[in-house]
């Protein structure tokens, strides 16, 4: 049985608009507009889209703090609006801007409360706790109130809070949103070991490319409440054309474009000794490339460079290449 | 604090009511609870004289203007300074450094930005029933009974507010003392309502000469009804208010400065 | 389940010692308006014939002081946080944990009367009992019965706190019912007067058909041993039906809260 499994998955809000002096019009806006989902246990699934295209709608809608307005939607077999507390024990939420803990308790009594709320056994507490300490180098402010706590520190104890009751499955909203670059590191190499594992599914909604690319096998994109794009990050890549890039240092600037019969090759950029070159995987290779290069010219340096996800995202957003499966 | 100030404080107590008015549902809830809170400090007061006839030697009628002469100067002691407490909020979050950048003075601001006029209402009822009172107990209308009727809460108001400002400056020192301050502030109301006879000689000489709340109401009273002070105090201090409302000011002013030069050198 | 919400009232217990300056602050200002509201109240039995309404002067100093203690142990001032919440949607946190919002809050309210018992309530009086001649109980049950009577203020004072914060689930601020609640609560309750200074009659009616008596006036009639025991203890039935009564209306408002967050989106 599926984790998660959602069939036509609607949400409307109803938007009043003001429509002169005193007269209000109202309009109906499908945040969600018809979402089918199906997720198995131990995958780790990135969610992505524009702001306002329906990311955080969906998760609430799974969690069971807001309703839909129409479809069908299962977590762990069940409902979760109508049995959102037998739900609450199975999973575990991180919303990057609210926070679970309690104010103005030091971190460590948070986590020894959240024991009593969700009555996990002491053994297998006090394991998790380890283990999270030890990974997420909780050690140095435990005993700090969480108000004390940079935000960094805070969504460390946040994750953590999440996972002390071994949820089957993990929601994060945003979570890495507003840390700085060593935090980031430390929640995605946490959260990767944890995906590793297998036994916790990962649903993962960001802006944060780089948390997809580290963390997600799967990806859904998301956009005016429809899913756009559903398979791996490679799959995006194929299917919207990204394309590598090969940059070359050489000792003196091209006297003319490069061309050979048979290599298509576009020069994306030229800057005298550098040019970047992309390539087209299906009808060329780097080694052609550079193969033909050194025939007319003195090479210096190479590097290739992955896709940019930031690219392909970027014109999925505005473009909209390809017709959006639905 | 000159013209210019003057203009200044004009514009920004404007806005604050152009935006406080959009809320017209809250406006109108803050309005009847602030009037509510100034009818249940008299009622109180009134309630006592169902048990007894008199207190401290004074009858219901004299009582009673004492406390409508005192909730009067505490209204419009409200309305001006009111929010000053908030001062605690600004030091604790930083918004004061904010507040110390502009080129206005910080009490100007401080007590224009966060304008109440919800606490007009309370100030309206105050003076109605402080007519009532007066009538009742049978003020003489002479040129001097009005001219005091119309002083004596301007000057009780100044006393308040010079309260309200000082007490609110401990946060600079002190971020919690905001309780202490509403023990001093309301705690002072309280005490000015009811006739000074009933206290103590220890909290007489706190609250009623060292902090001046005996001008407020009492003493006035006193002269209002031409009545002598069973304390023995001379006649003329009844018309003593708006000099006491002075020392006050001048107190409070120089506790106010000496918390700015303070926050300004610490740093908070 | 029991042992959550013990832990949360434990938890409750320790986040409140950790605002000792703002007690300490309050017991001052208690200690302010017990002197003030013992000068005046003394007055009233000076004036009368030594004892008025029921009261002599040990008994109206021990009412003025425990009263003052009272104010910080039930907590008569509602903070607006569950509201603030409200407001900014971090509501939804709570929806999220396994136990219910009314009994986790209620939990950790106790905890905090808890502690305040030994800071708020012991404070006024012992400044009171230092400076009055306050009146001692000469019943030993009567200790018990204050006891509980305290319980169940505490209750009934966190269920209109309660409801004065889940008011935010439908209005735009929760000022409204902050300013009702603080005016009725004083007013009505006993804090500015005993209610037996009003005619009978209103004071019964006020006692049995509103909560606020049974938050201040009851308990500390149950302390200055007004009546018999007998009186004590009804005294206490009539704070335990309100006490049920707010409760069940505190559930049946978070329930509709809730569902207003859950299908409107909040």
């Amino acid at each position: 049985m599926s984790v998660i499994e959602t069939r036509g998955l609607r949400r409307d809000f109803t938007v009043r608009v003001k429509a002169g002096w005193l007269r209000r019009r109202t309009r109906v806006v499908a945040a969600v507009d018809g979402i089918d989902l199906t997720v198995e246990r131990g995958e780790m699934l990135g969610y992505i889209g524009p702001n306002g295209a329906g990311k955080s709608t969906t998760l609430k809608m799974l969690t069971g703090v807001l309703s839909p307005s129409g479809g069908q939607v299962r977590v762990c077999g069940l409902t979760p609006v109508a049995q959102r507390t037998r739900l609450a024990r199975r999973i575990g939420v991180v919303f990057g801007h609210r926070s679970q803990l309690w104010w103005d308790l030091p971190l460590a009594e948070s986590f020894a409360l959240l024991r009593h709320v969700y009555g996990v056994p002491a053994g297998d507490h006090a394991g998790r706790l380890a283990y999270a300490r030890r990974m997420l180098e909780l050690d140095a402010f435990l005993d700090t109130p969480v108000r004390q706590l940079s935000l960094g520190q805070r969504m460390r104890g946040e994750l953590t809070a999440a996972l002390l009751h071994g949820p089957e499955i993990l929601f994060l909203d945003e979570p890495t949103i507003g840390l700085d670059v060593v935090s980031k590191q430390a929640v995605r190499a946490f959260l990767a070991t944890l995906g590793a594992a297998g036994d916790t599914t990962i649903v993962l909604t960001t802006h944060d490319l780089a948390d997809i690319e580290r963390l997600c096998r799967r990806l859904i994109v998301i956009d005016q409440g429809r899913i756009v794009h559903d398979g791996s990050l490679d799959e995006l890549h194929a299917r919207y054309g990204s394309r590598r890039r090969l940059v070359v240092d050489l000792d003196e600037p091209l006297a003319a474009p490069l061309v050979a019969p048979g290599l298509t090759v576009e020069a994306v950029q030229a800057d005298g000794r550098r040019i970047t070159y992309a390539l087209d995987g299906a009808v060329v290779t780097a080694g052609d490339v550079v193969r033909r290069l050194t025939e007319v010219a003195a090479l210096r340096d190479i590097s290739v460079l992955e896709p940019d996800i930031e690219d392909v995202v970027a014109r999925l957003y505005t473009r909209r290449e390809g017709p959006p499966p639905r | 604090m000159g013209s210019a100030g003057f203009t200044a404080y004009r514009h920004i107590v404007a806005a604050q009511v152009r935006g406080q008015a959009q809320y017209r549902a809250s406006f109108a809830i803050d309005l009847v609870g602030s009037v509510m809170f100034g009818v249940i400090d008299l009622a109180s007061v009134l309630v006592l004289f169902r048990v007894v006839p008199a207190l401290g030697g004074f009858a219901l009628g004299e009582v009673f203007l004492m406390a409508t002469l005192a909730g009067v100067a505490f209204a419009l002691a409200d309305l001006a300074v009111g929010n000053v407490e908030r001062l605690r909020v600004y030091v604790r979050s930083g918004l004061l450094d904010a507040v110390l950048v502009r080129p206005l003075g910080v009490l100007t601001q401080l007590t224009a930005i966060d304008v109440a006029p919800r606490r007009v209402g309370r100030v309206v009822f105050g003076v109605a029933v402080l007519a009532l009172a007066a009538s009742r107990a049978g003020v003489a209308v002479t040129p001097l009974s009005l001219a005091l009727l119309l002083v004596t809460p301007i000057a009780g108001a100044v006393i308040f507010s010079g309260i309200f400002v000082a007490t609110a400056t401990v946060a600079f020192w002190w971020i919690e003392s905001g309780e202490i301050a509403n023990g001093l502030t309301y705690g002072g109301l309280n005490f000015a309502q009811y006739p000074i006879t009933i206290y103590g000689a220890i909290l007489r000489r706190l609250f009623a000469y060292a902090i001046g709340f005996a001008f407020v109401a009492y003493y006035p009273a006193l002269a209002l009804l031409d009545r002598a002070d069973p304390l023995g105090g001379p006649a003329w201090l009844g018309y003593a208010p708006p000099a006491a409302a002075a020392l006050v000011a001048g107190g409070a002013a120089l506790v106010w400065r000496i918390g700015v030069r303070h926050y300004r050198s610490t740093g908070s | 389940m029991v042992r959550a919400y013990v832990a949360l009232a434990i938890a409750g217990f320790r986040r409140y010692a950790t605002y000792r300056q703002a007690a300490a602050a309050a017991i001052v200002t208690n200690s302010i308006f017990g002197f003030l509201r013992c000068a005046i109240l003394f007055a009233v039995v000076d004036a009368g014939s030594r004892v008025v309404a029921g009261y002599d002067e040990p008994r109206l100093a021990t009412f003025v002081w425990a009263g003052q203690g009272l104010i910080g142990t039930v907590l008569i001032w509602a903070p607006t946080d569950l509201a603030d919440r409200i407001r900014t949607g971090d509501v939804v946190m709570d929806l999220l944990r396994p136990v219910d919002p009314v009994w986790q809050q209620l939990a950790g309210d106790l905890g905090r009367a808890a502690h305040a018992s030994f800071t708020r309530f012991v404070g006024p009086v012992a400044v009171g009992a230092l400076f009055f001649h306050l009146r001692v109980p000469s019943r030993p049950a009567t200790y018990v019965l204050f006891g509980c009577s305290v319980l169940m203020a505490t209750i009934v004072s966190f269920g209109c706190r309660f409801l004065v914060n889940a008011a935010a689930y439908w209005l735009l601020d929760a000022r409204g019912p902050q300013v009702a609640w603080t005016l009725l609560s004083g007013f009505l309750g006993g804090l500015y007067f005993p209610l037996w200074f009003l005619p009978d009659a209103a004071a019964r009616a006020l006692i049995v058909a509103t909560p606020f008596p049974s938050i201040i006036q009851l308990p500390l009639d149950v302390l200055v041993e007004r009546g018999t025991v007998a009186d004590q203890v009804a005294m206490l039935a009539v704070q335990a039906s309100w006490a049920a009564a707010i409760l069940a209306l505190c559930r049946w408002v978070q329930r509709r809260g809730e569902r207003k967050l859950v299908v409107q989106g909040g």
